[in-house]
């Protein structure tokens, strides 16, 4: 007799835990919403007026050249600086060369900061790194059409920590090579 | 385990296959444990308040401790001291059974007494009462209803309601954040984007991605989020319903799409655009009709907008004089920027009080980036945080109070601290980090 009653309070305490979580999840409703292609730029970028690079084509990343100094990606910067200097000129001029003789070969410059100050403000910042690479690039014969820029700031760190060691390797512009354009593709690919 | 579409197989299989599939979900909720609060300061003499526990409804009331709930809020904003339920004299539920000396010798200014019952309709109903210990009066009485998941709001009501009577000031309990969560070891994290009450409970994931998710933004009515994701490897501004996950991109234009801010109406989108060149500069987009105009021109980084209450202007940093500063222009054509910081090398990131009586910052203290205020009349400048690398302020919709990030060691946290100064409290995850808090409106 006993034993029935417990269990059927067992049963009851099963029951209400299965209705909490129900309800639990009723009231949380988690959503994920899956990432859209690369596709899903295209809508509402109308009237930005400006022909960008960063629009069209397929973002999809390659392994691009590997000997030497064109297998060195990334151009580190002082603090509050998007000055290039040191090993970052050389590294830059190599895949300068390299862009102006390999005219489908596309490069996409991500450009970083290290974790201190306002997030906002460090994309701004890391916009600047990767533009003084892109105009670097430029004056050494690479094409508009072969570079775009995005600027994560501080929200992708490339190593963990929060000193001066860890920071120093964080304030960066990564070259990233992207699959090359197809033959005969215009070198600007237009907005659409 | 896929739900699926189809309707009119009532059967048992499809009935289990929800159960574990909510289950599951249960469980996977159940794992992203709510943030841990810790009270960092507070004022020096607490108003004594006794919470006792509210007379219970079950089932419908889910089980919630109701008290439990409105103490935790009120001694977490740092200017109330909870009396320990072993400390309690009784256990009354009605106001007439409150016998004042009794709770005055126990040393409670005021008591707090409740009861929940369930309705016809099956909801639950919370009906509490707030009496002054020393004269007996009933300072406020009250009802709430709602279903029993809203129960944790209308415990948050209640909160609000003492607040108000015994302070002066609109409570902001029932109200809510949107965060960032940060999970994994660099350079392979996933970003989830976070809805959860003010006091980091009932946690609901907007979005996840394995890039950056940043800058969210409550719309005026609560509705919806703006936010930045990097999902497509570049930056793009979206709006989100947060009830249903409906969204909508409306900027991926070239270069920067960044640090969305929506007017007091809710019709416009300040945002910063950068272009091909990567000239940042501040745009306001028309919602309704997609017009994008102009707001600042210049060479140097002008981001981070932020409006004016009335909405006829714009607060934005720019580093135009050299380093990061304060700026605010006129949303009308030819409106020309006026410097509002002049202290230090580094303000940014202004927010203003829904009075317009204080612009928060991120402020460059010694070596530490500190959370700060600037009296907007007098231009007096206090800084409230203590720590090394502070950022994001959000103010609370009352004013009192402001959410922003910190790093506790290695951890990122979020903590609040009034505008006083004189309370705070932080906000840990119990693993991962937390970043970029934006505190919501009032509900309505």
């Amino acid at each position: 007799m006993s034993e029935q009653v417990s269990m059927r309070r067992m049963m009851m305490v099963l029951l209400v835990a299965a209705a909490l979580s129900l309800g639990a999840c009723a009231s949380k409703k988690p959503k994920f919403v899956p990432a859209p292609g690369p596709n899903a730029a295209d809508t509402g970028a109308q009237g930005s007026g400006a022909n960008g690079a960063n629009a069209g084509g397929a973002d999809e990343e390659s392994e691009g050249p590997q000997g030497g100094m064109l297998a060195t990606r990334l151009v580190y910067f002082d603090f509050d600086s998007s000055e290039i200097k040191g090993q970052g000129t050389d590294v830059v001029g190599a895949h300068a060369k390299y862009l102006a003789s390999h005219g489908s070969a596309r490069v996409r410059l991500e450009g970083h900061t290290d974790e201190r100050g306002s997030r906002e403000y460090n994309i701004g910042l890391g916009e600047r790194r990767a533009q003084a690479v892109r105009r670097a690039l430029l004056l050494q014969g690479a094409s508009e059409g072969q570079i775009s820029t995005v600027s994560y700031g501080e929200e992708r760190p490339a190593v963990p920590g929060h000193d001066e060691a860890a920071w120093a390797k964080n304030r960066r512009v990564e070259i990233v090579y992207l699959t090359p354009m197809p033959a005969g593709a215009p070198a600007a690919a237009p907005k659409q | 385990m896929q739900p699926t579409r189809e309707s009119h197989s009532h059967s048992w299989h499809r009935s289990a296959r929800l159960l574990a599939l909510a289950l599951s979900l249960g469980a996977a909720a159940a794992a992203r444990a709510d943030l841990k609060i810790e009270i960092t300061s507070g004022v020096r003499d607490p108003v004594p308040i006794a919470i006792v526990p509210f007379a219970p409804s079950a089932p419908a009331d889910g089980g919630l401790d109701v008290a439990g709930v409105v103490q935790h809020d009120l001694e977490g904003s740092g200017r109330f001291k909870g009396l320990p339920r072993e400390r309690m004299p009784a256990t009354p539920t009605q106001a007439d059974q409150v016998v004042g000396a009794a709770w005055k010798g126990a040393g409670s200014d005021y008591v707090v007494v409740g009861r929940l019952s369930t309705l016809a309709n099956g909801s639950v109903a919370v009906d509490f009462d707030l009496v002054n210990a020393l004269t007996g009066a009933k300072l406020a009485t009250q009802r709430f209803v709602g279903s029993t998941s809203a129960l944790r709001n209308a415990a948050h009501r209640v909160s609000d309601v003492i607040y108000q009577k015994i302070t002066g000031v609109r409570g902001a309990f029932a109200t809510r954040i949107a965060y960032v969560e940060v999970d994994g070891t660099p350079p392979n994290q996933r970003y989830r984007l976070i809805v959860a009450d003010a006091d980091g409970a009932n946690q609901h994931l907007v979005l996840e991605s394995q890039r950056p998710l940043m800058s969210p933004a409550w719309s005026p009515d609560g509705l919806w989020l703006a936010y930045v994701s990097f999902e497509t490897k570049h930056s793009a501004v979206y709006v989100q319903l947060v009830r249903t996950g409906e969204r909508r991109q409306v900027s991926a234009r070239a270069g920067v799409n960044g640090a969305p801010a929506w007017s007091p109406d809710g019709h416009k989108l300040a945002l910063t655009l950068a272009g091909t060149n990567g000239n940042l500069d501040i745009y306001v987009l028309d919602l309704d009709t997609q017009t994008l105009s102009k707001l600042t021109d210049d060479p140097a980084i002008d981001t981070e907008p932020a409006w004016a209450a009335d909405g006829r202007s714009v607060y934005f940093t720019s580093d135009r004089a050299g380093s990061p500063q304060i700026y605010q222009i006129g949303v009308q054509p030819g409106a020309r920027p006026k410097r509002i910081t002049f202290g230090g090398t580094y303000n940014a990131r202004p927010r203003m009080s829904p009075d317009g009586s204080l612009l928060a910052m991120v402020t460059l203290d010694g070596s530490n980036y500190r959370i700060a205020v600037q009296d907007t009349a007098s231009g007096a400048v206090r800084i409230l945080s203590h720590g090394r690398l502070d950022e994001s302020p959000s103010f609370a919709p009352n004013g009192a109070t402001l959410i922003y990030s910190e790093r506790d060691g290695n951890r990122g946290a979020l903590a609040t601290v009034s505008t006083d100064g004189l309370t705070g409290l932080r906000l840990n995850a119990t693993e991962g980090e937390v970043q970029d808090p934006a505190w919501g409106p009032f509900g309505p």
